[in-house]
């Protein structure tokens, strides 16, 4: 069906690979809406903190910086893996990918850090209707990332067990533009809800 | 198509620095410059979307010969920018402006 | 927690809910042993990936659940038919309404449709099944265990009773503590997982797998009315998610997102709820007129008239679906401007739905009616949604809107349009394909008959409803005054006649599989598109080849140039996929975790919530590939059916 299925990468090769890419890029758009219903939450809710802390008083740009430089670096080096898988080096592949992980895991560990940071200075999930859509939103981020990591985790073992095959390239591809998009997703939050916090 | 003959990967280095480079641009822009609120707001956000288009067609290829040209996948994403656009815009009006 | 706070007790009415379902499940258990059938009922139905199967499957449910709201309304209206009846209780009666609302909006319009979707659309495209076929028993088991979730509410620790809209603050954890509101929130978050799947499986089968030659723009006016649907459900579903989300939040771990305290907008979820809430009703009315659509055309014996107009319609309903949420809350308060700025795009909405009414006008227009029962649902929707859709917009004008609002000409007004657009379609569109799923035809005497008790039986009770509303009688309301029980009595009269035209609808189908001619040709209706192409039963593999599409009436320029659905020079080995349990056995653990969350028991909720993860695991080092059907055992499957 695709032109010149031969010369294609090998994600693209069956009939169903190519499927299944276009299905999970509807996927990704549904997810656009339900972070977008996220960031409105947000919108209107911000500035309702009650008694607890403003955000201007917790947000500190340094962590939020290295937070986002880790991101975007794990996103480039998951794009270097998928560049390496498409010339056929599953070490490569690996290598990438699980630099990939570890820059992903240090993101989580500081958002961690950051959490609990601010429940200590009193701004808690049930705090205000503010701090309860803060923690919403970057907390259902951070769930994705936990979740990527799982499934990349998964996908790992397999590309051990079986190298780079047409069923293998396909989903590490696929799980290329999950990470690719949460990375999207953090830069909204990085700037309309850190940035923005911290002018506002 | 063209990633596969390159040894170097050069889309995904010019993103990266890109990226780099727009997100200390929009944290200078917050702290450093005396624009008021509001310019400051609507500078980060225009950042934003371009770093969003930069991760789009920079790293996750939305555009390649392979997916035929991304025809579905932008169609879906420009959808659903558009719709995301209505529901925060939209609550905004809704729930805080005109309230 | 003591057995009498887990079971609902006190109610007569629920007493005997409970001993019914006793007897049902006991009986069907019974039956299953004593005829030997747990092997075939695991093997042929609980782990099909069929989407033919799974089609049927989502109909049965839809129709138990129509049943079901049905009953509801039933009860809804003996309570109203006297002032001061006591037939309910307020309590009751709110449940009552609740489950009603919630039931036939997504566990059975929706459901319903989108099992319709599943037997016809892979058929009308010319596909051998959906792009995922496991992820579709996915979907059909999340609704089920959905539904399942919703229904044992009224045994099992009581209703929510915050109305379909379940509006905060009332349906927060401050003014509505324990379990019921957590069966709505649960219930439909589970649902809703499954019609987001079945979305973007539809939208993947129906952009890549079409016959060749079949443009989008040749593609049958029903697929059309899917791919639209899908397109909504995939922009919409995500809201609703979120903000069933948020709510579950509010109340299991005490943010405060619709609370009075903290800050909290209980306004809020009305703007969410509706910004899934408006595009939800075209996700429901968009197939209906898609089944109008082929049904019309088909009797007509006519093209369908306009019909690129129609589909530009119906994207252009589609995207003005997600213009218009606030006419929903005109009266929350939100100022003239913003009020004025949706009583605008709501009014919009008429252009491109009387463009679609004046289309099916214009194709009947001098042509040859034939009067089947299907044609004459057809026929009655048409009228009886204009009724509908005028009224919508009376109340889409923000002034008026102050006046009807919360009143029962709102009622009347959205049951004209679901019941005459959505109900009529699932009854049109399952006696039209009936003789497709099954081999025969529904019996058509006993068909009109049972069209004529439902369709005069819902004028009866609805047509008066719009009078009570402009004579005062606000909705939810449990107890009416003396001065509106003329009206309310005839209302409650006619709602025995809908409910009796659904029994005899119930009755036919048993009727029918006694007595009905079996099809032999599989084209029942001398039909005009793909699926009456294939032979009836259509075997498990749908299309032994595909013949090149060149025009919208795909079959009728088949049968001009002699073609059919098996060439055998053409033929080839088919790929299909095979069964899996997995899909059942995955939304059984997330029915459980589901249920544990409603009664906050998190420990259990997270254990079950790990087996949800552990089957994931297991579906990710799946290597099952399906399997061939050989050339062979096409040729003698073709042969025996085509009688060659």
């Amino acid at each position: 069906m695709s032109t010149n299925v031969n010369h294609a990468p090998l994600e693209y090769q069956t009939e169903h690979n190519q499927m299944s890419i276009l299905g999970f890029w509807i996927f990704l758009a549904a997810e656009v809406v339900l972070f977008s219903t996220l960031f409105a939450t947000y919108a209107v809710l911000f500035g309702r903190t009650a008694d607890a802390p403003t955000p201007s008083e917790l947000f500190e740009l340094d962590i939020v910086l290295v937070m986002t430089f880790l991101l975007l670096t794990s996103s480039f080096t998951c794009g270097i893996a998928i560049h390496q898988m498409r010339h056929g080096s599953n070490k490569g592949l690996i290598t990438w990918m699980i630099i990939t992980l570890a820059l992903g895991l240090g993101f989580l560990g500081f958002e961690v850090y950051e959490f609990i940071h601010y429940s200590h200075e009193g701004a808690t999930l049930p705090s205000s209707a503010y701090w309860s859509s803060f923690y919403v939103l970057a907390g259902t981020h951070g769930l994705h990332v936990t979740l990527g990591i799982g499934w990349a985790i998964l996908l790992l073992i397999q590309l051990f067990k079986k190298g780079i095959t047409k069923v293998t390239s396909r989903k590490v591809f696929i799980i290329s533009l999950y990470w690719h998009f949460l990375d999207v997703i953090w830069i909204f939050i990085f700037t309309s809800v850190y940035l923005i916090g911290m002018v506002v | 198509m063209s990633n596969q003959t390159k040894r170097i990967p050069t889309h995904h280095i010019i993103g990266f620095v890109l990226s780099i480079l727009l997100t200390i641009l929009a944290a200078w822009t917050t702290i450093g410059s005396d624009l008021s609120t509001n310019w400051i707001i609507t500078i980060i956000m225009l950042l934003a979307v371009i770093q969003a288009g930069i991760q789009l067609i920079m790293f996750m290829h939305i555009v390649e010969p392979e997916s035929k040209n991304g025809h579905v996948p932008w169609n879906m994403m420009f959808h659903g920018f558009v719709t995301a656009s209505i529901v925060v815009a939209g609550s905004i009006f809704v729930m805080v402006y005109a309230f | 927690m003591n057995l009498d706070e887990f079971f609902v007790t006190g109610e007569p009415l629920i007493y005997a809910g409970m001993v019914s379902i006793v007897l049902v499940t006991s009986a069907m258990i019974f039956l299953l042993t004593y005829f030997k059938k747990w092997g075939w009922l695991w093997r042929e139905w609980l782990t099909t990936v069929d989407h033919k199967k799974i089609g049927v499957m989502y109909i049965l449910s839809a129709l138990a659940m129509l049943f079901r709201g049905g009953v509801d309304a039933l009860m809804m209206r003996v309570q109203l038919a006297f002032p001061d009846l006591n037939f309910l209780n307020a309590q009751h009666y709110n449940e009552i309404f609740t489950t009603h609302g919630t039931i036939m909006i997504i566990f059975m319009a929706m459901p319903f449709l989108i099992g319709l979707m599943n037997i016809i659309v892979p058929l009308q495209i010319g596909a051998r099944d959906f792009a995922f076929p496991f992820v579709n028993a996915l979907s059909f088991w999340s609704f089920f265990f959905g539904a399942l979730l919703f229904n044992i509410s009224f045994v099992i620790g009581g209703s929510p009773d915050a109305g379909w809209t379940s509006y905060t603050p009332l349906a927060g954890a401050a003014m509505n503590p324990g379990p019921g509101q957590n069966f709505y929130l649960l219930g439909l978050q589970l649902s809703g997982i499954g019609t987001l799947a079945t979305g973007i499986n539809l939208m993947v089968t129906i952009l890549k797998m079409r016959a060749p030659g079949m443009k989008l723009f040749k593609m049958p006016i029903f697929s059309w009315s899917t791919l639209v649907t899908s397109f909504i459900i995939i922009f919409a579903f995500p809201i609703l998610t979120v903000a069933l989300a948020l709510m579950t939040i509010d109340r299991i771990f005490g943010s405060q997102f619709f609370t009075l305290t903290g800050e909290g907008l209980p306004m809020m979820w009305a703007n969410l709820f509706w910004m899934w809430g408006h595009p939800e009703v075209y996700i429901v009315i968009l197939p209906a007129f898609g089944i109008f659509s082929e049904v019309i055309a088909t009797f007509a014996k006519k093209r369908i008239f306009g019909y690129h107009a129609m589909v530009w319609s119906m994207i252009l309903i589609a995207g003005l679906s997600f213009l218009v949420w606030v006419h929903h809350f005109f009266t929350m308060g939100a100022g003239a401007f913003v009020n004025s700025v949706f009583s605008v795009s709501t009014m919009l909405i008429a252009v491109p739905t009387g463009v679609k009414i004046f289309n099916w006008l214009g194709t009947l227009y001098k042509s040859k009616i034939q009067f089947t029962t299907p044609m004459m649902w057809a026929l009655a929707f048409i009228p009886s949604f204009v009724i509908g859709g005028v009224t919508g917009v009376m109340l889409g004008m923000a002034a008026a809107d102050y006046q009807f609002h919360n009143s029962y000409f709102l009622i009347a007004h959205f049951h004209y349009v679901l019941i005459a657009g959505t109900v009529f379609a699932c009854f049109a569109g399952l006696e039209y394909w009936y003789p497709k799923m099954f081999g025969h035809k529904l019996n058509e005497k006993l068909g009109k008959l049972s069209f004529w008790l439902f369709v005069i039986g819902f004028h009866v009770t609805f047509l008066p409803q719009y009078f009570l509303g402009l004579d005062g009688m606000p909705r939810r309301l449990f107890d009416t005054a003396p001065e509106w029980f003329t009206l309310n009595f005839i209302s409650t009269v006619g709602a025995f006649g809908m409910g009796a035209g659904f029994a005899l609808f119930v009755f036919n189908i048993y009727y029918s599989y006694r007595t009905s001619q079996r099809e032999t040709t599989g084209d029942s209706w001398d039909g005009r598109t793909l699926e009456w192409a294939t032979p009836t039963p259509i075997p498990h593999y749908n299309f032994a080849t595909l013949p090149t599409i060149r025009d919208i009436d795909a079959f009728v320029e088949m049968k001009k140039r002699n073609e059919t659905t098996y060439d055998e020079s053409k033929l080839k080995p088919i790929h299909m996929p095979n069964n899996s349990g997995q899909p059942f056995i995955m939304m059984a653990l997330l029915f459980m975790a589901s249920f544990a969350l409603v009664f906050e028991w998190i420990t259990l909720s997270v254990i079950f919530l790990v087996g949800v993860l552990i089957m994931m695991v297991i579906r990710s080092f799946d290597e099952d590939d399906g399997h061939h059907v050989e050339v062979e055992e096409i040729k003698e499957t073709e042969r025996s059916l085509r009688g060659l």
